[in-house]
């Protein structure tokens, strides 16, 4: 055999693939002063201030009794205006970085400086999302649609799984030209839907 | 047709995850969602995610002990280990980052202010990228243990905390590094809030004299484990 140990798991409960899985790492909490670890000075910027065709994505995250949370840390993860990724499963590979990641501020606000995505696999355009916080035992997961995109929203099997009187939480708002409001409910009235993936 | 959809990840066993709603950690209760979510079927904004790597790293980065003008006081380790995923693949060239308090058990944060020292040459954020084997390695000091206002009298016990992206969006994990032994352990609702003992004790690290570094530094290893893909198409043989 030349199977290696993994720290932690007896050898044999060890896989290589094909056998049983090894264990996973359990997630934890970001904890309060993630700050020290994830914010990048580039994080909000998918796409570089001046770009062509730029919009800016934003909102607040609160919490069950509507306070703003001011230590989460909102990631994002879209395609290209082509629908295409920077990845290899990707049918054509794009240069587009795809990933923002903004912590939120003193008063819970985030924002990301991006390019509208384009349909991908048949679903309407829209932006994954993870959200970190204190209090989050495992990142929540939710996605963001497009407000001018009705057609395609309607068509989209994602939303068409979520019940109908929850689906505007998923839909940004029109704030301005090239401006989107998206904020997060982590709990409560108008609760955000969240996905398991 | 165009092309098959990826292979989706394996659904984490039961146990795995803690629960979002866990009343002994009291932070959950105005930020865990009250509905159950929806479950995503992995399309390909799932099944991709960032690949981020070496042009994330700065000089300093892998050593915590070397981004001041002296050197931080505390008991100066090696961590060290690999990133696979669940079927025993390692994830080459992928971004770990972490974070922690100082040997005192003060994070370099506005908003920790217990009365113990903060270190002047200690902030506490690194960041490296695992080699084409999926090994990691960074040199820090041993944390301390912390008091917070979860309970009366409440401490978690030393931790990294550590953050990857492996492949996908859906291999994300944020988590914490454990030492062995800890006594602080049994009264600790973050570390209890995985509900399978097995999967809690992955989150400890053990003692690795072979990394240690004479008249240096002691090493502790600690592997990490992302999701695994369902079926690999490229793995299953078809001899029938
Ligand atoms: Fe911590």
């Amino acid at each position: 055999m030349t199977e290696q140990s993994v720290s932690g798991q007896p050898v044999s409960e060890q896989s290589v693939s094909g056998r049983r899985p090894l264990g996973l790492t359990p997630s934890q909490t970001v904890g309060p002063f993630l700050s020290l670890g994830l914010p990048w000075p580039d994080g909000g910027d998918v796409v570089a201030e001046g770009t062509d065709g730029a919009i800016r994505i934003g909102g607040v995250v609160r919490d069950g009794a509507g306070e703003v949370v001011p230590d989460a840390l909102v990631e994002t993860w879209q395609a290209d205006p082509e629908g295409n990724f920077d990845h290899p499963d990707s049918a054509e590979r794009s240069t587009f970085r795809g990933f923002g990641r903004c912590p939120t501020d003193g008063d819970g606000h985030w924002e990301i400086r991006t390019l509208k995505p384009g349909a991908v696999d048949g679903q309407a355009p829209h932006v994954d999302v993870s959200v970190f916080a204190r209090g989050l035992l495992d990142r929540v997961v939710t996605r963001i649609y497009f407000p001018d995109e009705e057609a395609a929203n309607a068509a989209d099997p994602v939303l068409a799984t979520v019940p109908a009187d929850r689906r505007a939480t998923l839909v940004a708002t029109a704030t301005a030209p090239a401006e989107l409001r998206f904020d997060i409910t982590l709990r409560g009235n108008d609760e955000t839907v969240f996905f398991q993936v | 047709m165009t092309r098959a959809r990826p292979a989706p990840f394996t659904p984490p066993p039961d146990g795995t995850h803690p629960p979002l709603d866990y009343a002994a950690y009291r932070s959950t209760g105005l930020r865990a969602p009250s509905q159950p979510p929806i479950v995503l079927p992995h399309r390909l904004t799932e099944v991709t995610g960032p690949l981020l790597g070496a042009e994330r790293i700065g000089p300093s980065d892998h050593d915590l002990t070397a981004q001041h003008a002296g050197e931080p006081i505390g008991q100066r380790i090696i961590v060290s280990g690999r990133v696979l995923d669940s079927d025993g693949r390692p994830v080459p060239d992928t971004l770990v980052e972490v974070w922690q308090a100082n040997a005192a058990g003060r994070y370099a944060h506005a908003r920790d202010n217990w009365p113990a020292p903060l270190d002047p040459n200690f902030t506490g954020g690194g960041r490296v990228v695992t080699d084409s084997s999926g090994n990691y390695s960074f040199t820090t000091i041993r944390p301390g243990a912390y008091p917070w206002g979860n309970h009366h009298n409440a401490w978690r016990p030393a931790h990294i905390h550590f953050s990857l992206f492996g492949t996908a969006f859906t291999q994300r994990l944020v988590t914490q590094m454990y030492f062995p032994d800890d006594p602080l352990f049994d009264q600790d609702p973050i570390f209890n809030s995985v509900p399978d003992p097995k999967a809690r004790e992955r989150m400890i690290s053990r003692f690795d004299l072979d990394a240690t570094r004479a008249e240096w530094a002691l090493a502790f290893r600690w592997d990490i484990v992302l999701r695994g893909r369902e079926q690999t198409p490229f793995e299953e043989p078809h001899d029938d």
